[in-house]
């Protein structure tokens, strides 16, 4: 089991350890584990063992030198193999990095390898991974969640400290809840996107999986902030996130949407999540019920505001320029058989949801009136932020589920119930464990105001202190 | 709304996506299921509701309009499946 980033960056400074001891122990878990959890498509052991060699010896420059982490494979490096799980880009090689994994580098943090995914990052569970499975570290028979399914898994066996994930719908916080990790989403736009393999273009984030909120805050530092690569970046200064860890709960308020059977949460969920708000109470928080009345219409246009950017994003995957090409006697022909033979089925649906709710007619019907709906959420949660500075709910309405469970495409997205509705408003959620059920963890999502990853970051870091148990080891990940 | 074999057929083509016999048979019952599941926005009164497109409000971000690097031909070529002479090479598109 790797120690956290905090863990490893003190041991550098003090200068008991080197890089390459920790990329070492990285690689050598990497072997020993990840056969069993398959949490890595591609590994870059012999350019990851380099790179580490490199930096010891030198100064620590900041908290993330030398610290080894791995990459969700819809995140683009030069040089380096970078599939979206997808057969379609088998076997693509990216002319150049995503911001985002770029400021790590530059950081000193050493890539180790790429993490699998839902194909696209579509999916909840990361069985639409063209390649592999991603097993959940407590249970072999269950999900990791998805779509960061295998940054999650990884991050849970201790395989590395952190890893990157992308979040459109739930993708990073979903995962890290069923995986006993932590999981940030940023507000959209607070972390460049440069690189990312787009999505939906008006939900896609990229943020950090970690074993502990101060780890969480540590990455977001080196991985925030402006990119004149990305338009939809934000010009918002960047926050000292260390700083607000230490500031405490007294006299914050904690705004709890009540949920229930009626969205299908399970009662231990339902237990862990109540039992956390009366840790944070005892700390002297002030928990307060607010309502977000129409984020039960959040799945219902979710699923058309997301298929209908991804039918416009996925476009570009035509066999022409990059990629799987499949030859055909006209353009179209290689069109048609690139893109059917390259792309599995779930992608194939939201295209075609996308594609049919974009088209003639029907744009008024559903789009438009996917994007009001969103407009409502939004209002929704300024409504609930004069209130309270965070809503909570769990972030998943159950424990991870087993595979092939959900095998109706309708039931695997109402999965995200709880994740959805801060991406179409673009706010930070937060997934932090609190419990297991049935020998697996549970999550509790904290939701903030725009820009406010501080307020969540100071909540779960309080919660994790306060907490008053460890969270168990899955036993894949050894001592 | 019910999705037919034929709409899904018709979408398909319209998303280049050639779809199998057996796939749009597959198909049109789970299209049909999402889009149901979406009709329940039609239940809700969303008349002066102005539409979110994004979430972020920026509005007409530009950079200097200055030459600067950029990615090599060779470089932007290198995964093209079939290039030839510094382009892509793709079926003809013009008879003749």
């Amino acid at each position: 089991m790797l120690p956290t980033i905090r863990e490893i960056a003190d041991s550098l400074r003090r200068k008991e350890t080197q890089p390459s001891e920790w990329m070492a122990q990285s690689l050598a878990a990497v072997r020993e584990r990840d056969g069993a959890i398959g949490a890595f498509l591609t590994l870059d052991a012999d350019g990851a063992v380099e790179r580490a060699r490199r930096l010891d010896g030198q100064p620590q420059t900041n908290p993330m030198f030398g610290v080894p982490f791995a990459l969700k494979d819809n995140i683009c490096t030069e040089g380096l193999r970078t599939t979206a799980a997808s057969r379609i880009l088998e076997s693509y090689i990216p002319p150049y990095s995503a911001t985002a994994g770029q400021r790590l580098a530059d950081a000193g943090a050493v890539l180790i390898g790429k993490t699998n995914l839902d194909e696209f990052a579509m999916g909840s569970s990361t069985e639409n991974s063209a390649f592999q499975k991603t097993r959940n570290p407590y249970h072999s028979d269950a999900v990791p969640g998805g779509s960061s399914g295998g940054s999650a898994a990884a991050v849970a066996a201790g395989l590395v400290p952190f890893a990157l994930g992308s979040d459109t719908g739930g993708s990073i916080r979903q995962p890290a809840a069923f995986c006993g990790v932590v999981g940030l989403k940023p507000t959209y736009g607070r972390v460049s996107r440069y690189g990312l393999i787009a999505f939906g273009s008006s939900l896609d984030q990229i943020g950090p999986l970690t074993r502990t909120v101060e780890d969480a805050a540590l990455v977001l530092q080196a991985i925030a902030g402006h990119d004149p690569n990305d338009s939809t970046s934000a010009p918002q200064p960047v926050d000292d996130w260390m700083a607000a860890l230490e500031r405490g709960v007294r006299g914050l308020r904690i705004g709890v949407v009540r949920t229930g059977e009626e969205e299908g949460v399970h009662p231990g969920v339902q237990a862990a999540v109540d039992a956390a708000l009366r840790t944070l109470e005892g700390a002297g928080a002030e928990i307060v019920e607010v309502a977000l009345p129409h984020a039960q219409y959040a799945v219902a246009s979710y699923y058309l505001v997301a298929p209908a950017e991804a039918s416009a994003n996925l476009a570009r995957f035509d066999g022409v320029r990059y990629g799987r090409r499949v030859v055909g006697e006209t353009l179209t022909d290689m069109y048609e058989r690139s893109r059917s033979e390259g792309f599995g089925l779930e992608v194939k649906r939201r295209i075609m949801i996308g594609t049919y709710i974009l088209s003639e007619g029907y744009y008024d019907a559903y789009y438009k009136r996917a994007q009001q709906m969103r407009t409502l959420i939004r209002q929704d949660y300024e409504a609930a932020f004069e209130r309270c500075d965070v809503v909570v709910t769990p972030t998943a309405p159950t424990p991870a589920f087993r595979f092939g469970e959900k095998s109706d495409p309708l039931q695997m997205y109402l999965t995200d119930l709880f994740t959805i509705p801060a991406n179409l408003a673009g706010l930070p959620g937060l997934s932090v464990p609190c419990g297991m059920v049935d020998g697996l963890p549970v999550g509790i999502q904290f939701v903030g105001r725009a820009f406010d990853e501080a307020t969540l970051l100071q909540i779960g870091h309080a919660y994790e202190q306060e907490r008053g148990f460890p969270m168990p080891t899955p036993e894949v990940a050894g001592q | 709304m019910q999705i037919t074999h034929d709409t899904v057929r018709d979408v398909a083509r319209l998303a280049r996506l050639a779809v199998s016999e057996a796939e749009a048979h597959a198909l049109a019952p789970q299209l049909s299921a999402i889009i149901s599941y979406a009709e329940q926005l039609q239940s809700v009164d969303l008349t002066e509701v102005p539409p979110t497109s994004h979430p972020l409000a920026l509005m007409n971000v530009f950079r200097a309009d200055e030459p600067r690097p950029s990615l090599p031909r060779e470089v932007a070529l290198a995964q093209a499946p079939d290039s030839d002479g510094g382009q892509v090479r793709v079926p003809a598109v013009l008879e003749g």
